[in-house]
């Protein structure tokens, strides 16, 4: 089974009467999101496993909108009294001339399933959970001596969301998350030094049989253990080849933030009246992709009970669309695409990424590097930020290389890399054949965490700046 | 609203209570509430108001933590929350030196966090002040658009009970204004940012928030990338800050325990230039983050770590205390009631110079003043100790500042900064931070742009 049908959240009738109070002040539009969500973690550190915990997060958030103001209220009280304060709060919060009476028709709950989960966490027992960790503790120590701390950690959740509003959206999803992080320190010559590795998944326990755990720490040992024979990364602009998979935060950073239609709306996106535009190399191809089954950022419904969809931003280096949530869609009379998201019931939904990335192009991944004379080979990219309006961005290397003569030889110390979005779109120059989705992220906005995917083929922008400190 | 801490006192000790032979029970318990006004444009964007609670119990037996928690105080819930804990108790390590902490006679040095005023402050004014924050940020420059303006406050409520004797409970509120900035000029757009906080919104300085805003975004205006070169960073308040922050991992007592610091078996040594005192003092009510009690309830202390560069010592929570055979500085952070705690610095701050930035820049000869750094979570590594971050500001020439630049990076080693700090200012500035600010200037750093 792909659901578990439970008996719905809250009834549907005190959800009509709390849609109903929503609009009592005049709004016209109201809304409510009902989460349960309950979480495992584990984690070990320093040969220990120091702690499972169990967390249980439950509660409704309520949205009105009349005219161009939100007045949004919040509660852990499901219970009816609960949440009709919480409708009164959003209301007069929201408050535009007289209300009258607005009742909702509701239609059946809709369902829009993307993910097949076969092993639900919960029915995992927890010493299992357990026992990965310290199987990848063991794996990741057994690399090499140099290996002097390994931390390790597990986490699931199950997250049951319903949305009703106004307008008759009535709409349910059950996303199920699993994962799992190593990281180790390696001590030598140079100091220490860090390697990371995760893996994580829209499914359930079955990650598990898909992949192996001690392949996942040993990778992160074995970055840790080539980064002691690492010299400083170079100073100032040269050719950057990212490998396939993590390298799509690049994607992330230089256009995907810049493509949200809430920042395009207000004028704070470089991408802001391109449409239709030439706006990358014609190598590139943006898809954001919620529906990608399995991917850390796929959903089944967005958190406005819209259904995820597939949506082409930038197609052959041509602007095509931004990514839209209810509101703004709203504004601009045209439909919503399935990127209202939130980070639980206590925060407002907005425009957000689900699964990004690029498209193949046609060249061997080998050849791109043979192709580069002198450069910088980033294998596995970290975190990045981006100033949407001025379109400059910055993303970490975690595992870099220096490319010289065609060839990648010796690995470089961390680093971040600066560009300007879309002058590295328009450099890039060599787009590869060998597509694969990156580890599992969480973008961060406007102080709200969600899980997202990224992913790319090997790919060569003609001119980076990479942060090091070597002249 | 005494009555209403009581109560979260009682729910803390009746878990307690039901400790069994041979265990040891936290349990914390909180109770929360927001509200969020954005006005764009003259008009109200959003209001957000909202309340939250919940409880976090800990539960060791044997030497092995388990832990569980529930977003609410519904009494079957938190039945089933100390059940949880009891239940992950047995998934531990046994680990000698896990244990709650325990009473050291510390006394907490009595600070006020509940302001009244701010409590009964009327929402419509709250509303006004925001948007007099827009207008006064739209009066100043023409070229400059205001993305939003922002105002936030909230209040919470905590009581902490465990069967070690430790019984605290209290309750703070606070808030601040922000306003972000767009600057147009042709095709391009710079961006700005200004805040203000305040015991109470009465002292929000607007007038200086909206400045700070626009200077930010215009200064930026026509900013070019700068070539590659060793150079000296004068490092803005607000980035002294973040600099600051980072350090807080190394000086970690678990971290120094596990290996994790680049700082362990170097107390004693000189790690930093002689004018570097750094120390973590929650005690000073200037601090944003000042506290009485740290996140296991033992009372908040001050403590010197780095003393005119020598390093005399790490933060400890008693886990950490334990584990290195010495006492807990009181230093044991918490995120809330969804997590057990951690250690590290509640309220960073340095023994600040005399100088201000304009007599900082004047003995700079050849450098860049950085008003704004990203990308500190991407590209620096407390534990290597590799920096390099994305940065924007002005150059500095002959002891004047010139041209704006941008899309470049800054980098060094931690290591090496600490030793390279050449002047600290003394124009200290108490921002929302774990770290106060005041400007810093550093020498050798490596600047990447073209």
């Amino acid at each position: 089974m792909n659901t578990r049908l439970d008996a719905p959240m809250v009834d549907p009738e005190v959800i009509a009467r709390v849609l109903q109070k929503g609009r009592s002040t005049g709004a016209d539009f109201s809304e409510i999101y009902v989460e349960d969500k309950r979480t495992t973690s584990a984690g070990l550190d320093d040969g220990k496993v120091e702690q499972v915990t169990s967390g249980r997060d439950r509660g409704a958030g309520i949205r009105v909108i009349a005219g161009d103001t939100t007045g949004f209220a919040h509660t852990s009280d499901l219970s009816e009294r609960g949440l009709l304060a919480a409708a009164e709060a959003a209301a007069a919060a929201a408050k535009q001339g007289d209300g009258g009476v607005h009742t909702v028709a509701l239609q059946p709950v809709f369902r829009h399933p993307v993910n097949t989960i076969k092993q639900f966490p919960d029915t995992v027992a927890k010493s299992r959970k357990v026992e990965l960790l310290q199987r990848a503790n063991q794996a990741a120590r057994g690399v090499s001596g140099a290996i002097v701390q390994v931390s390790a950690g597990y986490g699931d959740s199950i997250k049951r969301i319903l949305i009703a509003n106004s307008e008759g959206v009535f709409s349910a999803d059950e996303q199920v998350r699993t994962m799992m992080r190593v990281s180790a320190i390696a001590n030598g010559d140079v100091g220490m030094q860090t390697g990371y590795n995760s893996l994580g998944h829209t499914i359930g326990f079955e990650l598990f049989d898909e992949h192996d755990v001690e392949e996942l720490a040993i990778r992160a040992a074995e970055q840790a253990i080539t980064k002691l024979k690492s010299r400083p990364a170079p100073s100032g602009a040269m050719q950057v080849v990212i490998k396939q998979g993590s390298g799509g935060v690049l994607f992330h950073e230089a256009c995907g933030h810049g493509l949200e239609a809430d920042l395009v709306g207000k004028g704070s996106s470089v991408y802001r009246g391109k449409m239709g535009e030439l706006v990358a190399s014609p190598l590139v191809t943006v898809i954001d992709d919620g529906t990608m089954a399995g991917e850390w950022g796929a959903i089944g419904v967005d958190d406005e009970g819209h259904a995820s969809q597939k949506n082409t931003l930038i197609e052959n280096g041509i602007l095509t669309d931004y990514m839209w949530d209810y509101i703004r869609a709203r504004n601009e009379g045209r439909k919503q695409s399935g990127n209202g998201r939130r980070q639980s019931y206590a925060d407002l939904p907005m425009v957000r990424m689900t699964n990004t990335f690029v498209t193949n192009g046609s060249e061997n991944p080998d050849d791109i590097i043979r192709a580069t004379d002198n450069g910088v080979y980033v294998a596995k990219l970290g975190g990045g930020q981006v100033d949407t309006a001025s379109g400059d961005f910055v993303f970490g290397m975690v595992e870099a290389y220096l490319i010289e003569n065609g060839e990648i030889t010796e690995p470089l110390r961390e680093g971040n890399l600066i560009g300007n979005g879309p002058q590295v779109l328009k450099d890039i120059d060599l787009m590869g054949n060998d597509f694969a989705m990156g580890g599992p992220g969480t973008c961060g906005k406007d102080g709200q965490g969600v899980p997202v995917g990224d992913g790319c083929p090997t790919l060569r922008v003609k001119s980076m700046t990479i942060g090091g400190t070597a002249a | 609203m005494s009555n209403s801490v009581d109560d979260l006192q009682v729910i803390a000790d009746r878990v307690v209570a039901q400790a069994l032979h041979g265990e040891q029970i936290e349990a914390y318990v909180s109770r929360g509430g927001e509200t969020a006004i954005r006005i764009y444009e003259g008009e109200l964007e959003h209001f957000v108001s909202a309340q939250s609670e919940g409880v976090g119990i800990r539960v060791i037996k044997d030497g092995r933590t388990g832990f569980a928690y529930a977003g609410t105080l519904d009494p079957a819930a938190i039945a089933e929350v100390l059940a949880d804990a009891r239940d992950n108790v047995s998934f531990g390590t046994a680990d000698e030196f896990a244990g709650l902490a325990i009473p050291d006679g510390v006394a907490q040095i009595p600070q006020k966090f509940w302001d009244e005023e701010l409590a009964s402050f009327p929402t419509d004014e709250k509303i006004a002040l925001t948007k007099e924050l827009e207008k006064l940020t739209l009066a100043i420059d023409s070229r400059v658009r205001v993305d939003e303006a922002n105002y936030d406050d909230g209040w919470g409520e905590v009581a902490v009970a465990t069967t070690t004797g430790i019984r605290e409970s209290g309750r703070g509120n606070s808030c601040y204004v922000s306003v972000s900035t767009l600057a147009d000029d042709e095709e391009e757009t710079q961006t700005g940012f200004g805040f203000s906080v305040g015991d109470s919104p009465k002292e929000f300085k607007l007038q200086r928030a909206a400045k700070e805003a626009v200077e930010r975004a215009t200064r930026l205006l026509g900013a070019t990338k700068p070539p590659s070169k060793r150079t000296t960073v004068v490092l803005d308040p607000y980035v002294t800050s973040q600099f600051i922050s980072i350090l807080s991992s190394t000086l970690n007592g678990e971290n120094v325990a596990k290996g994790r610091s680049f700082f362990a078996d170097r107390l004693g040594d000189q790690v930093a230039d002689p004018r570097f005192t750094l120390m973590d003092d929650p005690t000073n009510p200037l601090a944003y983050t000042a506290t009485d009690i740290d996140g296991e309830g033992l009372a908040a202390r001050r403590n010197v770590l780095i003393e005119n560069g020598v390093l005399k010592k790490f933060v400890h929570s008693s886990y950490s205390a334990r584990r290195m055979n010495t006492v807990s500085t009181g230093n044991a952070t918490r995120g809330g009631f969804n997590g057990s705690p951690g250690v590290g610095c509640l309220a960073m701050q340095l023994v600040p110079g005399y100088q201000s930035q304009e007599e900082l820049i004047a003995g700079v000869d050849d450098g860049v003043l950085i008003q704004m750094v990203s990308g500190l979570h991407s590209g620096v590594n407390p534990i290597s100790g590799d920096f390099s971050t994305g940065a924007s500001g002005m150059l500095i020439s002959n002891g004047t500042i010139g041209a704006p630049v941008r899309e470049f990076t800054i980098a060094s080693t931690l290591q090496r900064m600490l030793q390279d700090i050449v002047a600290i200012g003394g124009d200290v500035d108490w921002l929302p931070s774990r770290a106060h600010g005041m400007s810093l200037v550093i020498r050798d750093v490596t600047m990447s742009g073209t």
